[in-house]
């Protein structure tokens, strides 16, 4: 499955990028499983995605939970908690 | 609704939105401002950062929210991205209804939910560094004021 990968904010400072294209392994399925394979690369990825992190996720920019599943093509965005206003 | 790099006009938008409707007989408006002090640290400057798409659609999503849920005319949300000074106006929410206490409660709620749900991040220039505002749990306890009880 490939997807459409964006950082934000801290994150997108702390990772260094702001978007990438994706080719998941099969096992990857649903947020959970996403943000465990973007934590086994390493550095900053491993700490920002840690568990107990706080960050967002975003499927077609719609809030996601851990259980949500990714689709083909889909827009996902990884993000630290709003602060606006 | 807008997200802008340009300042606005309280006034010229409350003209603009209560323009010709008689049966308004309450505005009400917050505006929020960059201050030049935050937790003790002097703030020179504020850059806003928003994810475009989901920003406007989630910000759609609480204005039909509040129109679902009080008797209220018309709103106007506008929201600042960019970098911003001390002074600065922010973000503005106009609300307009037939009487003041629909009014007052959806603007509160907007404001509310538009800090706590809206993808905008602050970071803070300091003289001499950097740094991203964390989100605060009071504003997560405002917002949670307005949960429905479970029925």
């Amino acid at each position: 499955m490939r997807i459409r990968l964006l950082y934000f904010a801290r994150l997108r400072e702390a990772l260094g990028t702001n978007s990438e294209d994706a080719d998941l392994p099969d096992g990857v399925k649903d947020v959970a499983g996403l943000t465990e394979w973007l934590g086994a690369r390493g550095g900053a990825w491993t700490t920002e995605l840690a568990a107990g992190r706080a960050y967002r996720v975003a499927i077609n920019q719609e809030m996601a939970n851990a259980e949500t599943r990714l689709s083909e093509g889909a827009e996902v965005a990884i993000f630290p908690p709003v602060t606006g206003g | 609704m807008r997200v802008q790099s340009e300042d606005f006009d309280l006034g010229a938008e409350i003209t603009r939105l209560r323009a010709g409707n008689a049966k308004i007989g309450a505005v009400a408006s917050f505006i929020g401002l960059v201050r030049d002090l935050n937790d003790g640290d002097a703030v020179a400057s504020m850059t806003l950062e928003h994810y475009p798409g989901m920003t406007e659609r989630s910000i759609e999503a609480i204005i039909h929210s509040a129109k679902a849920r009080w008797n209220i005319y018309d709103v106007l949300v506008i929201h600042r991205v960019g970098r911003l000074l001390p002074c600065d106006q922010i973000v503005l929410v106009i609300v307009t209804s037939a009487h003041r206490g629909d009014a007052f409660a959806a603007c509160e709620f907007l404001m509310d939910y538009l800090k706590t749900r809206a993808p905008f991040w602050k970071k803070e220039e300091l003289p001499g560094s950097a740094r991203w505002v964390d989100a605060r749990q009071s504003d997560d306890a405002a917002a949670a004021r307005w949960e429905k009880p479970a029925t």
